[in-house]
């Protein structure tokens, strides 16, 4: 019993040890981000690994999930004889909720673990460490670009799956199951609100986008510099990641769309 | 260089890692222009040291000074100016591996001056051809041998003309060759550059083939110091021991164990 | 450091795709491009009871959406709704005596305002208020009449 008690205060130290180093790691990037601005070609680089590389992730996933949306949503609908609102049903989910989470959990699934990996194996190499040495702060060369790059490539991502998925909706509900082209977009733009919908999905994806492209980065910078310690730290991001996505979701949700 | 101050002065240092004390109080000297070997069992937080000097550790007690400055309390921007005029080489290299042998050497030239192209491309082929690798400058990390990619490591090391060179552990797991050739370019660079050079080592003869001045650590502690012919008639049992490569001396072959051996193999539980 | 041209312009390809992804989202998915400034003119409309009526509902005359409602207050001395509604200025010659009333669309759909042409030669201007209205029918108060006036036929 002791023992047990005693394992959890352990374990909660040293978890609030690890916010703590985290949100000094994170105040750090911020304090370095000027200097990424000053050379964008290291953050183009990034971009292109970061964003351009989850592209077709996020196309394929958003049709599918915009066309699984609208086969789901008819079949209910229709029992109610509104399969007009079927265009309603798919954006405002895809626009509020899916878009932003699928688009993030995906993001730190592809993106998330592989900045986890390259930063952890760059510590195990001693690389971070040869760069310290040439008076080149990892943190402002190697880390913020990364950190900027997933901040601004997650809205771009979330945005495109929301879209993309909209238009997955509109093959299945349209084009198969035959409901009325003019009422699928019309239902839609009557019932969407640009600033209510579309800006709150984009601000949880920036939010999303901030927080799982921190948690990567922390992941493998303070990963223990062994192949065992970057594995577990990968593995640490998805799971960190998406529960953070998650929780985010629900506070995010609560405060944009609670007063409805 | 007629300036008699050492460069780097360690006094009194202790710094331990967890609760597992690595240093007890050192104190060093490390001559301009001479080569310094530190040389000790393994696990002796040779390396340890290195990153004292450099910056990437602070003691818990006691002051590193370069040039009169003292390290440990350097701002951080402070520290990365001081950090150019040194040079350190990493056991496995540390070469970036996502960029070519040129463009590492490249590195610290890109990032802290404003050269034109083609004056990064002199220095650069200069600095590769020190080393004997001009041809191999568009390989890249992965394509090069273990004592390819120090030379490499090295070429970058001096791209800046640092002050100092620090090397960990050159020669371990290298063929005679790569460790003759790395033996020669240290002296070499050493000599040829002006630089003063501190080399963790824990190869004897090579480590003495180079060294003006030689330290031997142990236990968190100096045991000795003084030239390679200083310590090779030095009537020290632990400096015989760890000059001769003794199996048994000070240093007990025998792990430190809780019985004894009789009583182990009976079973007797203390 | 060196960057292949290709990857300049694929990371720009992928930002000019996001932003048409987005360009979509607002146009051809949100209210974004029905939402023409601020160009409209508001009117008020006092009402007993509005039901379930909500802000940014419909309102719409002979089925065509001419409007929002974009306020909804309760005047503290009528004990009423005020309702104001913000018409389209493409909508300007709209008759002053025109009545509103709350009505619902389908039986399960939601509430909007339905404006009924009315004759006068005035129109509607910035602040007018509707004379004329009439409120949401509540379903629990149909069916209470409905029992209320059956019952009393049974008796005579």
């Amino acid at each position: 019993m002791m023992d047990l008690l005693q394992r959890l205060g352990v374990t909660s130290l040293s978890m609030l040890e690890r916010l703590g180093r985290g949100s000094v790691f994170f105040l750090n990037i911020l304090l370095s981000i000027p200097s990424v601005l000053v050379r964008p070609r290291l953050l183009f680089a990034q971009m292109y690994s970061v964003g351009v590389l989850s592209f077709s992730l996020i196309v394929i996933s958003g049709l599918f999930v915009g066309m699984v949306l609208a086969l789901q949503g008819f079949y209910t609908l229709s029992d109610f004889g509104a399969e007009g609102m079927l265009g309603v049903m798919v954006a405002a989910s895809l626009v509020r909720e899916l878009g932003p989470v699928v688009a993030a959990l995906l993001f730190a699934g592809r993106a998330g673990s592989a900045l986890t990996a390259e930063i952890g194996l760059m510590k195990a190499t001693e690389q971070l460490s040869g760069m310290e040495m040439m008076a080149v702060d990892p943190v402002a060369r190697i880390i913020a670009p990364r950190f900027l790059a997933g901040l601004l490539s997650m809205p771009l991502l979330a945005t495109l799956f929301s879209a993309i998925g909209v238009l997955g909706g509109y093959f299945i509900g349209v084009g198969l199951l035959g409901i009325d082209e003019g009422g699928y977009w019309s239902q839609m733009q009557a019932k969407i609100d640009f600033s209510e919908d579309i800006l709150n999905g984009l601000i949880k994806s920036v939010v999303f986008g901030l927080v799982v492209t921190w948690i990567a980065v922390f992941e493998g910078y303070d990963a223990i510099p062994t192949s065992e310690g970057v594995s577990r730290a990968t593995t640490q991001t998805v799971v960190h990641s998406a529960f953070a996505v998650l929780l985010l979701d629900f506070i995010l949700t609560a405060l944009m769309f609670g007063d409805n | 260089m007629t300036d008699n101050t050492p460069l780097i002065k360690i006094r009194n240092v202790h710094f331990s890692r967890g609760s597992k004390l690595i240093f007890d109080g050192v104190d060093m000297d490390i001559q301009r222009g001479k080569v310094t070997v530190i040389m000790g069992p393994s696990g002796t937080g040779k390396t340890t040291l290195l990153k004292l000097i450099g910056g990437q550790l602070r003691p818990s007690v006691g002051s590193i000074e370069m040039d009169g400055k003292a390290i440990h309390k350097l701002k951080h921007n402070e520290l990365y100016q001081l950090r150019k005029k040194m040079g350190m080489l990493f056991q496995s290299g540390a070469l970036l591996t996502d960029i070519s042998v040129f463009e590492n050497v490249a590195f610290p030239l890109r990032e802290h001056t404003q050269l034109s192209e083609s004056m990064i491309r002199h220095l650069v082929l200069m600095k590769l051809h020190a080393v004997g690798l001009r041809g191999a400058r568009d390989l890249m990390p992965a394509e090069l041998s273990g004592g390819m990619a120090r030379r490499v490591a090295l070429a970058r090391a001096i791209a800046l003309d640092p002050m100092m060179i620090m090397y960990d552990e050159p020669f371990t797991g290298q063929d005679p060759i790569s460790m003759g050739v790395l033996v020669r370019l240290i002296r070499m660079l050493n000599d040829a550059l002006g630089l003063s050079s501190i080399v963790v080592s824990h190869d004897v003869k090579e480590a003495c083939a180079i060294a003006d001045y030689v330290y031997l650590v142990s236990g968190g502690k100096v045991i000795e110091h003084g030239t390679p012919a200083q310590l090779a008639a030095s009537d020290s049992q632990w400096s015989q021991q760890f000059m001769q490569g003794l199996a048994d001396g000070p240093v007990p072959f025998h792990y430190a164990a809780a019985k004894t051996y009789a009583d182990d193999l009976m079973g007797v539980d203390v | 450091m060196y960057i292949s041209r290709s990857i300049e312009i694929l990371v720009g390809l992928f930002v000019a795709v996001g932003f048409v992804a987005l360009f979509f989202l607002s146009m051809q998915v949100s209210n974004l491009s029905s939402i023409n400034g601020d160009s409209g003119y508001n009117i008020k409309g006092h009402f007993s009871n509005i039901g379930s009526l909500k802000v940014r509902a419909p309102v719409s005359m002979a089925g065509v959406n001419i409007g929002r409602v974009t306020a909804i207050e309760f005047d503290t001395q009528s004990f009423e709704a005020i309702v104001t509604m913000t018409i389209e200025s493409q909508y300007n010659g709209l008759p002053s005596d025109s009545s509103a009333s709350i009505l619902t669309a389908g039986l399960l759909g939601e509430q909007y305002v339905g404006l009924e042409a009315g004759g006068e030669d005035e129109s509607l201007k910035e602040g007018s208020k509707l004379e004329l209205t009439q409120s949401a029918l509540v379903l629990e108060q149909i069916i209470g009449q409905f029992l209320f006036s059956s019952g009393s036929k049974e008796e005579n």
